[in-house]
């Protein structure tokens, strides 16, 4: 009898792991599906007669990356200062604080200035845009715009798509630019030196290179952000409590998959 | 294949026949075949869960059949590529059960963008047409305000006059008088009836209300559980001696014998 339960439990474990495997399975070809139908907007929609709209762009623009300068420049300031005031507090015991520029320098325009920047475009976009087309998936408005002969995946996604690849790398710049002032005014304080010879020393040790890397993974971040939020936006399903369920689970995916990405691209980049 | 209907009237607008569809394992649309002829109102008839709404989506391209023939203006749906599809688009207008307007934009914008979307004409000629269509609803100076500030009844009309500023050749409407007041739905019934005599427009209406149906329609369509009970005009279906139709307008439900065995072993969730 025992035996007999601990397989039904068994294989109810195993029948869901299966299920959830399908569902991301799924998921990941949804989303290739629909980067490729955005894609496909953007480069020929004007030839269909169906063209990525300029103003839907600039909106989505002003959403993911104008309104989000504010709270960005925040974090990414407190960000670059946490990491001086940690760097020198460690490198003070091997007497090398000021050492600690240019591991402000290269870890901030690698990793830290994207992962920033592409964290709070997640949080403020990912759920805002999950949000605005599940509602209108609820609503039949996503009906409405194929029976009038309007492609969904043109009006809603491919402005976002081009408005987080222009926008992303804009905002992983000035990301950049805050953590490193973040980390010149705890230096200053610390170190004594001018604001001047820190920033000397900080063009010094970075390389076109580090750049590159943190921008490129902007892109692609970027992509990920709008592919899920919007996936999650299509499939919501099941009134408010089914988008508040999609509206998290587009921020926690979206997050979590900017980080794994992250450490991936770091791991072929580096090693 | 094709050739299986061939003596469907040259006017039909819309021609269904034999369709079938599945929700999961769940049949939802079991044999359904109906024409809609030109300039005529086609009402869909049906309880909840009579599959009316999944016939309706299916009417509008939205999902593809399992299995038989959607045929729109003569072409079967399934054939067509997407701009073939655009072009069909253009002729139709659907007025959703909600509404469905975009709560970005303005009443007059909703109205506008099938225009902006698939004409070239300037600002002036859209907002014109727009105003037009929206005095048809009778909801001229309502323009400016959002689908948040609308009534249910208003929402509905400016969907329809959304639905009408292509001027379509077919119309479809679900749900009219859902939700609203009998005076706000009769008003409706009476705005559906003058745009068919102003536009010749054929028009297909979903509907539960039977009342709504009976002043409306030209034909109607009884839908249970997924099968055609019967098609016929207003004074046919009223006539009818079929048992569910019956049931359905004097709003008994029929008394579902229910066999011991079986009902213990749902409740059990037994197999066998």
């Amino acid at each position: 009898m025992v035996t007999e339960m601990q397989a039904a439990r068994l294989r109810t474990f195993t029948e869901r792991i299966g299920r959830e495997f399908v569902i991301g399975v799924e998921d990941f070809g949804h989303g290739a599906l629909l980067l490729a139908e955005s894609l496909f907007w953007i480069l020929l929609g004007r030839w269909w007669q169906q063209p990525v709209r300029l103003r839907a762009m600039v909106r989505e623009m002003m959403e993911i990356g104008v309104m989000a300068i504010p709270v960005l420049s925040i974090l990414a300031f407190a960000n670059g200062a946490m990491m001086a005031m940690q760097g020198i507090y460690t490198l003070r015991e091997f007497g090398a604080e000021s050492q600690v520029i240019s591991g402000i320098a290269t870890s901030v325009t690698r990793e830290f200035g994207v992962l920033i920047a592409s964290i709070v475009v997640a949080g403020r976009s990912g759920s805002a845009i999950a949000a605005r087309i599940g509602t209108m998936q609820m609503a039949q408005e996503i009906d409405a715009l194929r029976v009038m002969g309007v492609a969904p995946v043109r009006y809603l996604v491919s402005p976002i798509l081009v408005a987080s690849l222009l926008m992303m790398p804009t905002l992983t710049i000035l990301s950049n630019l805050m953590a490193i002032l973040g980390g010149g005014v705890i230096s200053i304080m610390e170190l004594h030196i001018s604001l001047g010879t820190y920033f000397d020393r900080v063009l010094s040790v970075l390389e076109p290179g580090d750049l590159w890397q943190g921008l490129s993974k902007s892109l692609v971040f970027g992509v990920l952000i709008t592919l899920i939020a919007t996936g999650n936006g299509f499939n919501a399903s099941g009134g408010a409590e089914g988008l508040g369920r999609a509206t998290t689970r587009s921020v926690v995916l979206c997050i979590s998959a900017i980080v794994v990405a992250d450490m991936m691209f770091t791991f072929f980049l580096i090693i | 294949m094709m050739s299986a209907q061939p003596n469907h009237s040259r006017d039909s607008v819309i021609e269904v026949s034999n369709l079938v569809t599945y929700y999961g394992r769940h049949k939802v649309l079991d044999d359904v075949s109906l024409d809609v002829a030109s300039g005529e109102i086609m009402v869909i008839m049906g309880g909840s869960g009579s599959g009316k709404s999944t016939l309706l989506r299916y009417l509008l391209g939205l999902h593809r059949a399992d299995s038989g023939v959607v045929r729109l203006f003569g072409r079967d749906i399934n054939t067509l590529n997407s701009r073939e599809w655009m072009g069909l688009r253009r002729r139709m207008g659907v007025a959703f059960q909600g509404g469905a307007l975009f709560n970005s934009m303005t009443v007059g914008e909703n109205v506008r963008m099938p225009l902006r979307e698939h004409t070239r004409l300037d600002e002036n000629t859209m907002r014109i047409m727009s105003r037009m269509k929206l005095e048809v609803v009778n909801l001229a100076g309502f323009e400016h305000l959002m689908p948040s500030q609308l009534s249910g009844g208003m929402l509905k009309r400016a969907a329809l006059a959304r639905a009408l500023v292509m001027d379509p050749a077919l119309l479809f409407f679900d749900e009219p008088s859902a939700g609203l007041d009998p005076v706000v739905a009769a008003d409706l019934d009476n705005l559906i009836l003058r745009i068919r005599d102003a536009m010749r427009v054929s028009i297909v209406v979903v509907t539960h209300e039977l009342e709504s149906a009976f002043k409306i329609a030209d034909r109607i369509t009884v839908l249970d559980q997924g099968r055609i009970l019967m098609t016929g005009t207003v004074d046919e279906v009223r006539n009818s001696d079929i048992a569910r139709v019956r049931n359905l307008l004097s709003r008994t439900c029929d008394e579902q014998l229910v066999d011991t065995d079986d009902y213990l072993q749902r409740l059990t969730g037994g197999t066998d």
